[in-house]
């Protein structure tokens, strides 16, 4: 099972993940969980899961656009996004469309093939948890958000890119 | 040039740091191949056919001598004593030990360099035409502008896993030495009708297998723009360039497969979100960037002056360099020299310690201290008086940095090629050395007159033989190396690509190939006419008659 981080520290996962492949019929084993929906799942059946799920959030791969998702944002308390290989570097523009472009204040977790090495950069882009790949020891990743101490180009963490901030 | 302030120090410090823990790592076997792969390639550290390859940044290709010296004593103390200039204006050593790296870069920190971002899917090195800010044909110098880029491509969060690598190239001149029209993204200065600086933007040029030339995807954008546009552009690539093969995978795939129109919109839809955001640039922020690149301290001088005219009229070889290797500058009394790195029995861009040294004193005591890497490999001092010309002449013989062949024939672009690089399918070097013993007569280089000739071991480019006037391309049959020579390419204003004769042809056949080639230009040409234009004007055909008829 994936170890949980925030930028700071280990946390609990709240959330269970539903595969893709899955279908309303497991809804009912999951009762009362809160769940992470496939897209796909959750435009398909978001009122099934509703009535079975204390709380729902969906998660995309990395070729799964927002284009559906944009009015339902508000209702999300959590987007995922997946990394199927850790090169693919797709969720990196999906996150910083939900969070610039689009507002969205929710949390967004990384998902998948997610290690020390790139979450310096994931969270510059908006993502705030990071389910990491099960070999990473999470006491080293959560030293990766302090590799670099400031950036040239504006980042979630500060939206004003150097040339404005420097004296 | 542009010199670092605590925020740049501070960020490369951080950078050097990072790749030392990050090699650290691999070296206890807690990092797989795969899972280090990108993260070296993006300090500029390829594994190569005889040992690692480490490329260093060069910004749009401006190097002082400070930064040259600290060169030559990592070639000395980490490399076999020479490096090598590469097409993109970056300079690469062919033998640094891995564990030795993270070291090495924290030598070039002191500096100002690094290797940050020459490799890897991500955006490269920003390159320019090397006579930025001095060209008589300037529209504005375009240096502050790849400076400006530079900082917002380095470490840029979101396209540091791109689908493939990713070329900027800016030129404000007209001629364009920069080979614009085949990057990824061409920027060119504009002005428009109110006499304000902007940009058109190309976007999808490239060479390697599929060698296209840009489209425009911005006719004119405001000068405050750029960076929203080219964010735009890199976001819809990012997003939606192929990822199930790596020979689709650059923009120009993505722009023919989605149709300019098409991806013109997408692009504006992403601008729509970006434009007036933080991202905007300021004229503050260009203001401060276009400080760095003041013009020196320049003195009021004649043009041409008396001792210039007297050397040339009594030196015939250096008058032969004199009209080769130097270009008019917007200063009167000033010329652009290029010191050319293209001496028969040397490979193509190859410098030594020794060399890279007396570029150091050049550039101190000829041209304010600063040196410009050129696309072609060779390398400009960009600020000279010009009754100094005649001293730096007798200085570069005694270097024996002295080659008049700037342009000519024997000027050749050429990849490392199979004799280093593990994708070659071919050697090039020992190719560009047969030609250079072929045309080793300087009067008849000069008979010959402006020819670009570029070589490139396997499809790749990285010798970009698709706009050369001649380009000639490595390639393996059955096991065997063979090349394919094509005529009529450009990488100019007006670029184009090359058109393949036919057949390719064995090793040896090469100079004689070209021989004939260049017999039939001089057999055909008008007066006055350079070897492209007698090619656009009769086809290739009566050159494919020569090459082949003889053949049989």
């Amino acid at each position: 099972m994936a170890i949980l981080i925030n930028t700071t520290e280990k946390i609990p996962d709240h959330w269970t993940l539903i595969q893709s492949a899955s279908g309303p019929d497991v809804f009912s084993a999951l009762r009362g969980r809160k769940a992470l929906l496939p897209l796909e799942l959750f435009l398909s059946d978001e009122e099934a899961a509703a009535a079975q799920f204390s709380a729902i959030g969906v998660w995309l791969d990395s070729h799964q656009t927002l284009d559906k998702l944009e009015d339902r944002l508000s209702s999300l308390p959590i987007i995922a996004l997946n990394f199927p290989v850790f090169s693919d570097g797709r969720a990196y523009s999906l996150a910083r469309r939900l969070r610039r472009d689009l507002g969205y204040t929710g949390e967004i977790r990384a998902i998948g093939d997610v290690l020390r090495d790139q979450l310096c950069f994931l969270e510059r882009c908006g993502f705030d948890s990071f389910a990491l790949r099960s070999d990473q020891d999470p006491d080293d990743c959560l030293k990766a958000f302090k590799d670099f101490s400031t950036s040239y180009t504006a980042t979630a963490v500060n939206d004003t890119p150097l040339f404005r901030r420097r004296g | 040039m542009y010199r670092y302030d605590g925020y740049d120090a501070t960020m490369l410090e951080e950078r050097v740091a990072q790749f030392r823990d990050q090699t650290n790592r691999y070296l206890e076997g807690k990092l797989s191949d795969a899972e280090f792969l990108p993260l070296r390639l993006q300090n500029g550290l390829y594994v190569q056919r005889l040992a690692p390859m480490l490329r260093i940044a060069v910004p749009y290709g401006m190097l002082s001598s400070r930064q040259l010296r600290k060169l030559a004593f990592i070639s000395s103390h980490y490399d076999k004593g020479y490096g090598h200039f590469t097409t993109r204006q970056n300079i690469q050593f062919n033998w640094p030990a891995l564990e030795d790296v993270p070291e090495l870069l924290a030598h070039l920190a002191e500096v100002e360099m690094h290797a940050i971002q020459t490799s890897g899917n991500c955006i490269r090195n920003t390159t320019t035409d090397q006579f930025a800010g001095v060209a008589i044909d300037e529209i504005e110098d375009s240096r502050p502008y790849c400076e400006i880029i530079r900082q917002w491509s380095t470490f840029h969060p979101e396209f540091a896993y791109l689908p493939r690598k990713f070329k900027i190239a800016v030129c404000g001149t007209q001629e364009d030495h920069a080979a614009t029209q085949v990057h990824d993204i061409g920027v060119y200065l504009r002005k428009n009708d109110n006499g304000e600086t902007g940009f058109q933007i190309l976007a999808g040029g490239g060479l390697g297998r599929t060698p296209v030339i840009g489209q425009v995807v911005f006719d004119f954008i405001h000068r405050h723009d750029l960076l929203t546009a080219l964010e735009a552009i890199l976001r819809v690539y990012n997003r939606e360039g192929r990822r199930d093969n790596k020979y689709k995978a650059r923009i120009k795939i993505l722009v023919r497969e989605t149709g300019l129109d098409a991806f013109r919109e997408k692009v504006q839809r992403e601008w729509e979100q970006l434009r007036g955001g933080s991202l905007t640039l300021t004229d503050a922020e260009i203001e401060r960037c276009k400080s760095y690149f003041q013009a020196p301290a320049y003195k009021p001088l004649e043009a041409s002056p008396e001792s210039l005219r007297a050397a040339l009229a009594q030196d015939v070889l250096f008058a032969s360099w004199y009209s080769n290797n130097v270009t008019a500058h917007k200063r009167s009394g000033y010329a652009a020299v290029a010191i050319s790195f293209k001496k028969t029995g040397y490979a193509p861009g190859d410098v030594t310690e020794e060399q890279l040294n007396a570029l150091a004193d050049l550039a101190d005591r000829f041209s304010f201290g600063e040196v410009r890497v050129t696309h072609a490999q060779n390398v400009i001092l960009a600020d000279v008086e010009e009754s100094e010309l005649y001293n730096l002449y007798q200085q570069l013989a005694d270097d024996s940095l002295e080659a008049s062949n700037l342009n000519k024939l024997n000027d050749i672009i050429c990849c490392p090629g199979g004799d280093f690089c593990a994708l070659a399918n071919a050697k090039s070097i020992p190719i560009a050395e047969a030609i250079q013993r072929q045309f080793d007569d300087r009067e008849l280089l000069a008979d010959i007159g402006e020819v670009s000739l570029n070589i490139s071991g396997c499809m790749n480019a990285c010798g970009h033989h698709h706009v050369g006037n001649i380009g000639v391309l490595g390639v393996d049959k059955k096991g065997e190396e063979f090349y394919q020579v094509s005529i009529g390419g450009s990488s100019k204003r007006e670029a184009k690509l090359g058109k393949i004769l036919g057949p390719s042809f064995a090793q040896s056949e090469i100079p004689a190939v070209v021989a004939d080639l260049i017999t039939v230009y001089r057999e055909q040409r008008l007066d006055h006419e350079k070897f492209i234009d007698t090619v656009d004007r009769i086809g290739v055909d009566p050159f494919k008659k020569r090459v082949y008829e003889k053949e049989q």
